[in-house]
Order: C-alpha cells, then structure tokens, then sequence
C-alpha cells in the first residue's frame, strides 16, 4: 500500500510532464513544418560553396 | 511595394512566396542560402510541409525581385495572395484533445487494471477515486470537439454522429461517479476515455490529408498574371498588382509575360497565345486596334495595351464565375461516412432506448437498466466507423502524393472511383501544352549549325527560344562562342563570329509556330514549333480502357489540331467547344447515367472541371484549373490518370471492408450488451481490437498508387 502511495503519484507525475512538453511544443510552433523538420536534419552545414 | 494585406506589422518586410518545385533537403537549403546571399534579404525560411518561403527583407525590394532572385537559383516562384493567406487548419486545435484524451486513458487504463484483476475494497475505492481525479477533467477538455458539433447539431432538431458519442460519454461519466461515490464494482471512465482518444485520432487524420493536400495545391496556385507593368501620363514605369488595375491605364506587355486584363493594343503588334483560355495553340497575329484578353501569352514583341476590363470584368473572371456556379452541383455528393452516419446515429438510440426500456420492463432497477443501455452505447461505440473512411483516405493520399499525385478532397477518391466515362482535354492535358521545335529539323542540324542556335537560344526568355535550347541541350548540344549577341524584340536574337552574321530569327512567312535559323547558308532554316502528346500517353489511355473507362476528347481547339491528336490517340473527339459547351457535354453525359471523369487544364476547364463527377488537372494547369480539379498531378506522363483511378478504386474497397468489419464487430458485441453480459474489460478489448483491425486493414493502402 506505501508503494502505491508512492508510485500512482509517481507515474501520474510523469505523464503530466509528457503531456505538458507536447503542450509546449505545439506552443512554439514544432508541428508547423513537420517535413522540413524531417528534412533540415540532412542539411550539411559545412559545406557552404558547393551550390 | 511588398506589401501582404494583413494587420501584422512585421508583415510589412516580409513576403510569402509559394514554390511549388521544391521537395527536399538540398532545395531547402539551396533556397534559403541563395535568397540569405542577397542584398536586401534579411532571411529567408522554408516551410516544406506548405511549400512557402518566407522571406524577411528591406523595403526596397519588391515583389518581383524576389520571384526573379529565386528563378535565378532554379525555382519558379509565386507570390502567395492575401485571398491565399493561411489556410484555417484543422489539425491544430485537434492535437491538444487528443494528447489530453490519450494521457488521460492510459493512466486510467492502468488502474482499471488493477480493478480488474481483483483490486477490492477501499483500494477499488480509492482506484475508482483516481479514475475519476484524471478522467472527469480530461473528457470536459477533450471532448469539446464532440460537444460542441452535437449541441449546434441538437439545437437545430437533427443528430448526427457527435450525439450518441456524447450522450455516451457524459451518461457513461456520470453513472460512474455515481458508481464510484456508491463504492460499487464497475466504474466506465476508461471506457468513455478510450472512445474519446480513437474518435479524435480519426478527426485528427482526416484532417490531416485535407490540410496536407489542399496546402500543395494552395502553393501552386496564383500562376495567372499577378500584375502588369503600367506605363503613366507622365512617362513613369510602374509595377501595379492586377488588383489595382483600372479601365483607361496602359500596360506594356513584355514578350513572354501574361496579360493580366482585357484591353486594346495602342501600340506595337505581336502574336499571342491564346491557349490557356480557349485551348487553341496557334497563336493570333494582334497589332494596333485588336482586342486582347487577359490570361493570353504575348509570345511575340512588347506592346502597349490600353485596359478595357480589368479585374471582375475580364473574360477569365467570367469563366471563373461559370466555374463557380457548378461547384455547388458538386458539394451536394454525400460521403460515404455522412451517409453511414445517417443511417447509424438513430440506430444506436434507438438499440440503446429499447434496450433500457426492455430491461426496465423485465424488472431491472433504473440504475441497471441505465447502465446496461450506456453499454450497448459504448460498445457500438463508432470508433472503428469513424476510423474507417479517414485512415483508408489517408494511407492512399499519402501512397498518392508519394507518386507525385496530390489529392485536394478525401470525398474526391470516393467519387474518382465511380467514373466510367472520361474527357480529357488536348491542350496541356494529352499534350505539353508548350511549343516543342521539330525533331527532325533538329536532327537534321550539324554540330556548328546546332552550336550556333543553342547560342543564340539561350540568350532570349522568348518561349520558342527557350524550348529550342531545351530540345538542343537534351541531344547534348555544345554551345558555339558568338560575339555580340543581341536581342532585339519583336525580331529575334543576332550574333556575329568571324565576320559573319547568324540570327534566330522571326521568319517573314510562317504558318503556325516556327522561328528561322540564320547561319550563313544561302538559305535560312525554318524550325518549326508543334505541341506533342505527353508521354506515355497512348499506354495511358490503353490502361483506362482496360479500366473499363471510355475517354474522348473534348477541346476548344481548331478541327486539324484537334483531329491531329486523335489520330495519334485514336480516341474520338469534339474541337472548338466552348467552356461552357464544355460544362453542357458534361451535364448531358451525367444525365445519361455516366460518372463522368474531367481531365484539364486551360482557364477554359474550369467549368467542366467542376461539373463533371471527379477532376484532374496537371501540375501545370492555370489557376482556375488547380482550383476546381480534385487531383493535381505533378510528373509529366499521363499515366497519372489511371493510376489516381487504380488507387481511388482500391482506397474504396478497403473502406467497404473497414464497415463490414466494424459491422460486423457490432452485430456480435450488440446482443451480448444489450443481453447485460459485457464486462467493462471486454468492451474496452473488444473496442480496440475493432479500431485496430480497422487500421491494419487500411494500412494494405500503402502500395496503392502501383
């Protein structure tokens, strides 16, 4: 019973952390571009001249 | 000036510019670099989900220079209207329900485990207590979405889909507070939750497509003449949108540049391309005096064109407004997953009230008879019915758009699906749509001669000039070293080597398209310009014959033109036909029994696009076409067509099986709810098994568009 007492609370916490960085991240605008951000991933910045 | 017609103020430096060309990481970044490196050009960012580029820059830089800086990096470019602006997404306002809902059922799933597996006593108590801390708050905020659509539907005396959901929901909610504050053994918070989180994953990819589709097609539209170069009273050369243009101003139409109103040519003569408006592909001598309409091509030299009709007068407007009217012949088509949601919401009151009152007959308390009826309407629940047209809709678009095939409606693949009868326009549609210089003339050519033409080509924007070099460098033609090459308008292009003269030039008698080539000889070289059937055009049409579809041709272009292609085609045809004989045929076909399939392009498809059953139009279509068509294809070859019609057939048989499977899910869990037998755990089980077979059904979509 004190491990429940302890783990619900617990378990609740966590998903309430998960479900407030979804909230912030659909806040700050990361579900606006999904493809580019898929994609800016594979741009390389070093290579500056080649185009 | 920029200017983007909205009230925020950083809007004043920055435009928005749809580029519909670009799909990966490298024109990413090849875009955004390029446009960094120039003067002016605070930044630019891409966003590649809608295709728009928005770019940050100083006040005196224009429209224009933009759509010219990115041409010159390599993509064509438009500005993004204020009419265009941000299309009202429906995603967005969807995510935060249902991240809430399946938070909010997991957690609750996870006690009522416990529940289930023989928590008792003042735990079951406690655990009941948990449930209904997460739950209650998380269904007031996810379930809105349901809510809402049930009260607007309610209060206006008619049901749909959302009023069972609800009354479900809330019924559910509150017999298990009931429940939990009596200390008794079953508690349906997961049940109602669940519900919530499979309803709105459906909503939620149901709007994806659309947003996904329509933002594609979104970014190629607004190809028609944005504006025209005014010339004042008082000599100054000014920019004006087409917005701005008035009856009286005069506007210099360059060669190449579209006309942007009807008018009068004061001065100057030239030919012009009238192709887009009426599908003939001659070009019309115009000179002083001649009536002009806007959305035709000066292919020939500058001229100055007093305006007419601008803006809602225009010939295009029209057509835009015969358009309009048949849209609404379309919008009364009613989706499958309306109809079946018709039919179904009063059937599940209907079980749920007879079963309520059935057991309330048979003796049972209010309080059983109550939540045995929630039971039977959790369990009908329409979850894997409301999964079942989104999921299969999208998978599809999904292996469509892969192909290079946009896909504007989901209610577009139910109705491409019906056709057997298809009209394809010629003029960009069966063929490029775009002047092609005579192969043999330039196999004939040698090297020098060949050298000197792409030289000289490629020096010129003219249309004819461009696709010259485009046919010369594709047989891998080296350019040949000229020294001042010139281009006059109206003339051509002209340079020297050695002391001699070569020209590419306007030829002195021309039938059709054709310019002469000038390269010392006695005589010069006519290269002649003709329109040619899209690639594999013929085994296209070969394919939707062996569908079961049978095609003609339906053009407003002249009788040889048209006869021409339907030699090559062997399809039968209709030449000279007017847009609005065009919407005619189609009514006359669809009233003789046919599901009639329209393919085009032109300014003058716009009203049969709309008319007919289903649509489809080229990447390369005007406007008014991108607008009215369902589906926009993107590659060249025409097998696009049946392969849009191979996919819609099959999206439909997946979506057939989808309601027969969760159906038939119903008439086996119906009875054993509304006989009293249901446990909370199996309906939860029994849900989700039916919304994920559902799933893995649709997911067979992926290889459609084959």
């Amino acid at each position: 019973m004190t491990g429940l007492a302890l783990l619900i609370p617990v378990a609740l916490g966590l998903g309430l952390a998960g479900l407030f960085a979804f909230f912030w991240a659909l806040r700050s605008g990361q579900f606006d571009d999904p493809d580019g951000a898929a994609n800016r991933i594979l741009i390389d910045e070093e290579v500056d001249d080649r185009a | 000036m920029t200017a983007i017609p909205s009230g925020d103020d950083f809007a004043k430096h920055a435009t928005v510019l749809a580029v519909p060309a670009m799909h990966c990481a490298g024109c990413m970044s090849q875009i955004e670099r390029g446009l960094g490196q120039i003067a002016g050009i605070d930044s630019a960012r891409v966003n590649l989900s809608s295709r728009l580029v928005k770019v940050s820059h100083s006040a005196d830089l224009d429209d224009r220079d933009l759509v010219l800086a990115l041409a010159n990096i390599g993509f064509e470019a438009q500005v993004r209207h204020s009419r265009l602006d941000a299309p009202v997404s429906a995603v967005k306002p969807l995510l935060a329900p249902l991240a809430v809902a399946g938070f909010a059922a997991m957690n609750v799933m996870l006690l009522s485990v416990s529940v289930w597996s023989g928590a008792d006593g003042s735990t079951r108590g406690m655990f009941h207590w948990l449930s209904a801390l997460i739950a209650v708050p998380a269904i007031a905020y996810a379930g809105q979405p349901f809510f809402r659509s049930a009260w607007k539907a309610l209060s206006k005396r008619q049901t749909n889909m959302d009023v069972p959901i609800s009354i479900g929901v809330i019924v559910a909610t509150g017999l298990s507070l009931y429940e939990t504050a009596m200390g008794g053994a079953h508690a349906w918070f997961d049940g109602a939750l669940m519900l919530l989180t499979f309803l709105l994953a459906g909503r939620v990819l149901d709007a994806m497509m659309r947003d996904k589709a329509r933002s594609g097609v979104d970014a190629l539209l607004s190809q028609a003449a944005s504006g025209a170069t005014i010339i004042e009273q008082d000599g100054r050369v000014i920019w004006s949108p087409s917005g701005d243009l008035k009856n009286g101003m005069v506007m210099r139409v360059a060669a190449g540049e579209r006309l942007a109103a009807d008018g009068r040519i004061v001065s100057g003569n030239s030919q012009f391309d009238r192709s887009l408006l009426t599908g003939e592909t001659t070009p019309i001598i115009a000179g002083k005096g001649d009536d002009v309409l806007a959305g035709t091509l000066n292919l020939g030299s500058p001229v100055d064109v007093i305006v007419t009709h601008a803006g809602e007068d225009t010939t295009l407007a029209e057509i835009a407004r015969l358009m309009e009217a048949s849209t609404q012949n379309r919008s009364r088509y009613v989706r499958i997953a309306d109809r079946a949601a018709r039919l179904y919401a009063p059937a599940v009151h209907t079980l749920s009230a007879l079963t309520v009152l059935g057991w309330l007959i048979a003796g049972a308390s209010l309080y059983d008879a109550l939540v045995i009826g929630v039971a039977v309407l959790i369990i009908t629940c329409p979850c894997a019915l409301g999964l079942a047209v989104p999921v299969a809709q999208v998978v599809a678009s999904g292996a469509l758009m892969r192909a290079g095939i946009m896909v504007k409606d989901g209610s577009a693949l139910e109705r491409l699906a019906k056709i057997d009868r298809a009209l394809l326009d010629k003029t960009g549609t069966l063929t490029m749509g775009k002047p092609v210089p005579d192969p043999d003339t330039i196999a004939e050519m040698d090297a020098r001669e060949a050298g000197i033409a792409l030289t000289l080509a490629s020096s010129s924007s003219h249309p004819l000039s461009r696709a010259l070099a485009g046919a010369l460098t594709a047989r891998g033609v080296k350019a040949v070293a000229l020294q001042n090459v010139t281009e006059r308008a109206g003339k051509g292009v002209f340079g020297e080597a050695d002391g001699q003269q070569f020209a590419l030039r306007r030829p002195e008698t021309a039938e059709g398209t054709a310019v002469a080539l000038e390269t010392g000889r006695p005589s010069s070289r006519l290269v002649k310009f003709a329109d040619r059937l899209r690639p594999d055009a013929v085994g296209a049409l070969a394919q939707m014959d062996q569908l079961g579809i049978k095609t003609s041709i339906l053009s407003g272009d002249n009788i040889p033109a048209v006869a021409q292609i339907a030699r090559e085609t062997g399809l039968s045809a209709q030449a000279g036909v007017s847009p609005a004989e065009k919407q005619e045929a189609i009514g006359r076909l669809r009233e003789a029994g046919y599901n009639v399939l329209m393919v085009g392009d032109g300014l003058n498809d716009g009203p049969a696009l709309a008319a007919a059953d289903a649509s489809i139009a080229p990447g390369s279509a005007s406007d008014v076409g991108l607008h009215a068509a369902d589906f926009v294809f993107m590659q060249e070859s025409l097998v696009a067509i049946p392969q849009a019609i191979r996919a819609s057939r099959a999206t439909m048989r997946v979506v057939k099986q989808n309601f027969a499977l969760a159906i038939g899910y119903n008439i086996l869990a119906v009875p054993l709810a509304m006989a009293g037998l249901v446990t909370p755990l199996i309906a939860a089980i029994a849900m989700s098994a039916s919304s994920l077979i559902v799933v893995g059904n649709s997911l067979r979509l992926v290889r459609a568009a084959k």
